[in-house]
């Protein structure tokens, strides 16, 4: 009869001992395997008396348990060492630079299009687009500026060279064929396209590239404006004050805005009304309700009954406004961008620093603008 | 249009100031550019007496001077070499500020000596460059008073942008008119007294034109005025003439200035000793020239409008006259015209001569016709007023064109087009004020006057109405949008493109906008730069072609950006690409480029831009844009611009969605490039349109099956595609087969010449049962069968 608190003391100790996993199976063996210390004493139950059996059985499976259970605790201690072990010598210098990512932006034209879009959707206007190269028709004649008209020379039309055109080609104004094409010098040719094709009610806004005979400091061959247009029974001119108020407050996103209107001339709207917003440029930043400048904001009028006539609708049943802005000067205004002509030369420095994060979507819920 | 505030009060009984003249014009719609106040700024600068200047005892070139001021004696040292005892000049005290330096003038000690102020020159004054010496005013000059009072610089200049349509406001008087309609004075009469003549005019006239053209010049008048005497116009002329920026040259020449700014007519002067026989208004000849006044030399073309006599052409009607016929200091005789000439014709001929006149600026925007013959007279009273002479009868052809309209006015249009509630009693005040005559009740009868050729309509009436009522009295009415719910404001169209702009900035690309003109070879180099695609009048010899492709101007960009020694460049930008000069021949682009190596990471896993990046920007791109996987077929071609191996096409059916790939060497070359450059175009007006169907997605029923991966190895003929395989592969067994990628590309040691190996991995996901072995090896055996079959592959073994 072996004495258990003996066998059981030689046993923890070799627990303890065992160095890895291979040494402490050895011990289990020895212990728990078929011919085991322990399995041993469990098979002599067998040949003890029902007494001896009650008080011995007790105390083996008791000295099994304990012993399992340190062989468990032991190959747990022995794998959390090995792996604080890997661990350790896998550690790296964490405060290397990640992987180059390359940063992505959005132009601003793009940001502040779409940050317009977003509050004109809210006033339910639609966007329009139409073609770059345009007709003469387009341009100029059913805007009321028929050939010869002073007002074409304000325009320093570019002109594309003589084509075989094309009106054929997409169906669209039958006998412009003779005309020479122009690069559209304002977005207006697309209310032309859309009256021509919509019956009113029309509330549509026509962003996009246009072009001019002019290259200076503050001027560039190529620009972009925004176009509205409103045509129905009854819009008047104080439908169109208030469109420019909520536009001017919601594109500055500012509480209040104080704006001028100023009677001026437009070929294709009568009356025509210039719009300025009341600002403070004296600290190199715009501040709005505050100063004595005032800040060009948009032309706009109401659309001239002779366009209405020349886009196929009846200036006694319909009637409505017309605004434009440069989109360019609204993204300057907006974001301090002191100089046009950078907006198209495409230096990445210039990009990076004044472009917008690919995930900075206006919204109105989330604020047009961080 | 420029005046000055004491020209327009000739006109206009009022007391307003320069600021408020220019306030009320800026609001009724002549826009007031400047407003130049030299009294108001200067009025701290005094006229001084300098009562003696000797030479600083410590200085050369200084000189130490007693000055009266008007207030007391004070001692000045100043620099200026022409300072001189006696000499009224222009005084600052301590504490002005200088206007050219912006600093406060202080008491100060120079070389010893105190002074107490400071006479100034032009330059300091901001007046002129004029720096030699220090101003001299008149003797007569009253000590103490405001000097720019003694520089005749008093009073107040204002600039007024003239918008198109308004000839009318061309003239102090139109202005004056427009001010008192808006409430601001009373308008003064200035009626002009016709001078009897006294002799036959020695010339006649004659309107050389013919019906189709005798709207050219329908009225042409003019007088002989005989033994003038030219010479200096009177001071208060020349400095108004100055004063507005105009050279007073002779009275001869000033009056027909000072009327063309004064009631906005322009006239001509000949001197009639240079006069060959009659005067006629006629077409120019082809190819005929004329020396005109401002030295150079202009050939004219038949859709010009000259005044001639029996042998030439003497002036270009309406816009500059003829250096010839000019007046000089010896000419004696005279003939006056005062004619009215096409807006449209006038505008025409000065922009294609390319004249900046101010008789082109008024006869262009439309001159008043009824004032011909007022012009006349009134040129001649000033003419004989200034320089004698005796005028003869008047000689006229034609007759001035009647430009009044009568309008059915209702009053009610007002409210409709303004939101503007106006009594009609204050609508019809308004426009008699401005000149229109108003009868009738109910619908209005209203006349335009003949100085308003630009109001045609109703909606002309209302904006003459709104503008003097005041537009800031319209009413801001709110327009609430016709539907509950926002609607899209974008079309699939633009939510598309709105998605690729995004989706490519977040893969790291910057957006760029650039010109859509790009040099001619840049534009032949993408089979563009053709006559079709050409500007005619380019801003630069080197933006004259319309770009047919949107790489050339990335490529270009990239190019600049790497002369600025940027490493990695990613561009992209969506906007126009042109297939001819005609309309609606363009396409929405949006393209990419990629050029050169990231920047080097210590992880050593960047690479230089290559094809398979400009593949998986495509692809992501019309992801973005479509919203789902874009599966359509590669083709191995693509244009010239591309690496011929190393670029592809992706397209449905004969349908180019995009292309993409390495750019080509000799490109790089031409855009003096460094590469690798990778680069991609997608059509986006060739993505399909999304199917119409239901907004619900397909049930999401996941297999509770393991799914199982096999992996293949084939060797082919080298110019067997990987997509050929993949097809194969996916179509031997369509429904198990949940994906399949390519895990290894091999050619070489191993691998017999010509030949290549093709690792692929298959993911078959079971359906209704767990697979057996038998069934994948079935499957399998399918599967190399078939790709077998399609492109003679082997299983490598």
């Amino acid at each position: 009869m072996t004495d258990i608190a003996e066998l059981e003391r030689q046993l923890t100790a070799a627990i303890a001992q065992a160095g890895d996993e291979a040494q402490l199976e050895q011990v289990r063996v020895a212990a728990l395997g078929k011919k085991g210390s322990i399995s041993e004493l469990l098979k002599s139950l067998g040949t003890l008396s029902p007494e001896e059996r009650k008080t011995r059985g007790p105390q083996f499976n008791g000295l099994r348990d304990r012993i399992t259970t340190a062989i468990a605790g032991r190959k747990q201690a022995l794998g959390d060492a090995a792996l604080n072990a890997r661990l350790a010598a896998e550690r790296v210098d964490i405060t290397l630079p990640v992987r180059p990512e390359p940063r992505g932006s959005i132009h601003p034209v793009s940001q502040v299009l779409d940050e317009i879009t977003a509050i004109f959707a809210d006033l339910g206007f639609a966007i329009a687009e139409g073609p770059d190269v345009e007709f003469d028709d387009y341009n100029f004649t059913r805007l009321n500026m028929p050939p010869g008209h002073p007002a074409r020379e304000m325009h320093d039309t570019f002109y594309v060279a003589a084509q075989d055109d094309s009106a054929a080609a997409n169906g669209e104004a039958a006998g412009q064929q003779k005309t020479r094409n122009v690069l559209r010098t304002h977005t207006s040719p697309v209310q032309v396209r859309t009256m021509l094709k919509e019956k009113p009610p029309i509330r549509i806004i026509a962003p996009g590239r246009t072009y001019r005979v002019d290259s200076d400091a503050t001027h560039t061959p190529m620009f972009h404006q925004i176009e509205g247009l409103v045509i129905d029974r009854e819009t008047h001119l104080g439908h169109l004050k208030w469109t420019m108020e909520e536009f001017a407050k919601a594109f500055f996103e500012v509480e209040k805005v104080e704006m001028r209107a100023r009677p001026s001339f437009f070929p294709f709207t009568e009356p025509s009304v210039e719009w300025d917003i009341r600002c403070d440029r004296s600290g190199g930043q715009i501040k709005f309700g505050t100063g004595d400048d005032w800040l060009e904001f948009a032309g706009s009028g109401m659309v001239h009954p002779r366009v209405l006539e020349l886009c196929g609708l009846d200036p006694t049943e319909y009637q409505g406004y017309a605004f434009g802005a440069g989109l360019d000067r609204l993204a300057m205004l907006k974001y301090g961008i002191p100089d046009l002509r950078p907006m198209f030369e495409s230096d990445l420095r210039w990009l990076s620093h004044y472009g917008f994060a690919a995930l900075d979507i206006p919204t109105l819920d989330g604020g047009i603008s961080r | 249009m420029k005046f000055t505030l004491s020209w327009l009060k000739d006109y206009l009984d009022t007391d307003a100031d320069a600021q408020t003249v220019a306030e009320t014009l800026t609001r009724i719609g002549l826009e007031v550019e400047e407003v130049s106040d030299a009294g108001a700024r200067l009025k701290e600068f005094t006229v001084a007496h300098v009562l003696s200047a000797e030479k600083h005892p410590n200085a050369d070139k200084l000189k130490l001077c007693m000055v009266d001021t008007g207030a007391d004696i004070v001692q000045v040292v100043c620099g200026a070499p022409n300072a001189h005892t006696g000499m009224k000049a222009v005084f600052a005290k301590p504490g002005v500020v200088i206007p050219a330096s912006g600093e406060v003038l202080k008491i100060g000690t120079i070389r010893g000596l105190e002074s107490r102020g400071m006479l100034c020159s032009e330059r300091e004054l901001l007046l002129s460059d004029e720096h030699d010496g220090i101003i001299e005013l008149p003797a007569d000059a009253e000590l103490g008073t405001p000097a720019a009072i003694a520089l005749g610089i008093d009073d107040p200049v204002i600039d007024v942008a003239l918008t198109p349509n308004r000839g009318d406001a061309a003239s102090v008087y139109g202005i004056a008119r427009d001010l008192a309609a808006a409430g601001l004075g009373k308008l003064k009469p200035a009626s002009v007294m016709p001078i009897a003549g006294t002799f036959a005019s020695p010339v006649s006239i004659n309107l050389n034109l013919t019906p189709e053209t005798a709207d050219a010049c329908p009225v042409f008048a003019g007088r002989w005025i005989r033994k003038v005497k030219n010479g200096a116009s009177p001071q208060w002329v020349q400095d108004r003439l100055k004063a507005i920026g105009l050279r007073p040259i002779s009275a001869l020449v000033d009056v027909t200035n000072l009327i063309s700014h004064d009631r906005g007519r322009p006239l001509h002067v000949f001197d009639a000793a240079k006069l060959s026989g009659n005067v006629q208004a006629r077409l120019a000849r082809a190819g005929e020239t004329l020396l005109a006044l401002d030295g150079k030399t202009y050939t004219l073309d038949p859709a010009m409008t000259v005044i001639a006599d029996d042998n030439t052409a003497l002036s270009i009607a309406g816009v500059m006259g003829g250096e010839d016929t000019g007046c000089t200091e010896t000419t004696t005789d005279v003939f006056v015209e005062s004619a009215y000439f096409d807006p449209m014709r006038t505008a025409a001929t000065g922009r294609k001569l390319g004249i900046v006149s101010d008789a082109r600026y008024r006869f262009e925007r439309g001159v008043d016709p009824a004032f011909v013959m007022d012009g006349l007279e009134l040129a001649t009273k000033l003419i004989t007023d200034w320089c004698g002479g005796e005028p003869s009868e008047i000689v006229v052809a034609g007759k001035p064109p009647e430009l009044s309209a009568t309008i059915a006015f209702s009053p009610a249009v007002v409210k409709r087009l303004t939101g503007l509630s106006l009594p009609e009693d204050e609508i019809v005040r308004i426009l008699r004020n401005l000149g229109f005559t108003v009868s009738g009740s109910g619908t209005l009868n209203v006349t335009t006057p003949s100085w308003r050729s630009d109001v045609s309509g109703p909606a002309d009436l209302v904006e003459e109405i709104v503008r003097i009522h005041g537009l800031d009295k319209v009413p801001s009415v709110a327009m609430p949008r016709p539907h509950a719910v926002a609607r899209p404001t974008l079309t699939p169209a633009q939510r598309r493109t709105r998605a690729v702009r995004r989706l490519l900035a977040a893969r790291g690309f910057n957006e760029t906008i650039s010109y859509s003109f790009i040099p001619r070879e840049h534009a032949a180099l993408f089979g563009g730069g053709d006559a079709a695609r050409r500007i005619e009048n380019p801003i630069a010899a080197d933006m004259d072609s319309l770009r047919p492709s949107v790489l050339p101007s990335l490529l270009a960009a990239a190019a600049r950006n790497q002369a600025r020694g940027q490493g990695e460049i990613m561009l992209f930008e969506i906007g126009a690409a042109f297939a001819s000069g005609a309309v609606g021949a363009q396409r929405l682009i949006a393209a990419g480029v990629r050029v050169g190596t990231p920047v080097r990471s210590w992880t050593r896993d960047t690479h230089a831009a290559d094809a398979f990046d400009a593949k998986a920007d495509m692809l992501a791109a019309l992801e973005a844009a479509m919203g789902a996987a874009m599966n359509a077929p590669v083709r191995q071609t693509a244009h010239a611009w591309y690496h011929p191996g190393r670029s592809g096409t992706l397209a449905l059916g004969s349908n180019v969605l995009a292309q993409f790939g390495e750019v080509h060497p000799k490109i790089l070359a031409a855009f003096d490039l460094k590469g690798p450059a990778s680069a991609f175009e997608i059509d986006l007006g060739a993505i399909p349109e999304p199917k119409a169907k239901g907004k619900a997605r397909s049930i999401f029923a996941p297999s509770p099956l393991q799914p199982l991966e096999r992996d293949f190895a084939f060797v082919v003929d080298a110019k067997v595609s990987a997509d050929e395989i993949l097809r194969a592969a996916r179509n031997a067994e369509r429904s198990l087969i949940d994906s399949i990628g390519v895990f290894d590309v091999y050619e070489g040691k191993g691998v017999a010449e010509g030949k290549k190996s093709i690792a692929i991995t298959i993911r078959l996901q079971p359906k209704d049962k767990t697979l057996t072995d038998a069934e994948i090896e079935a499957i399998a055996e399918k599967i190399v069968a078939a790709v077998t079959k399609a492109t003679g592959a082997a299983l490598r073994t």
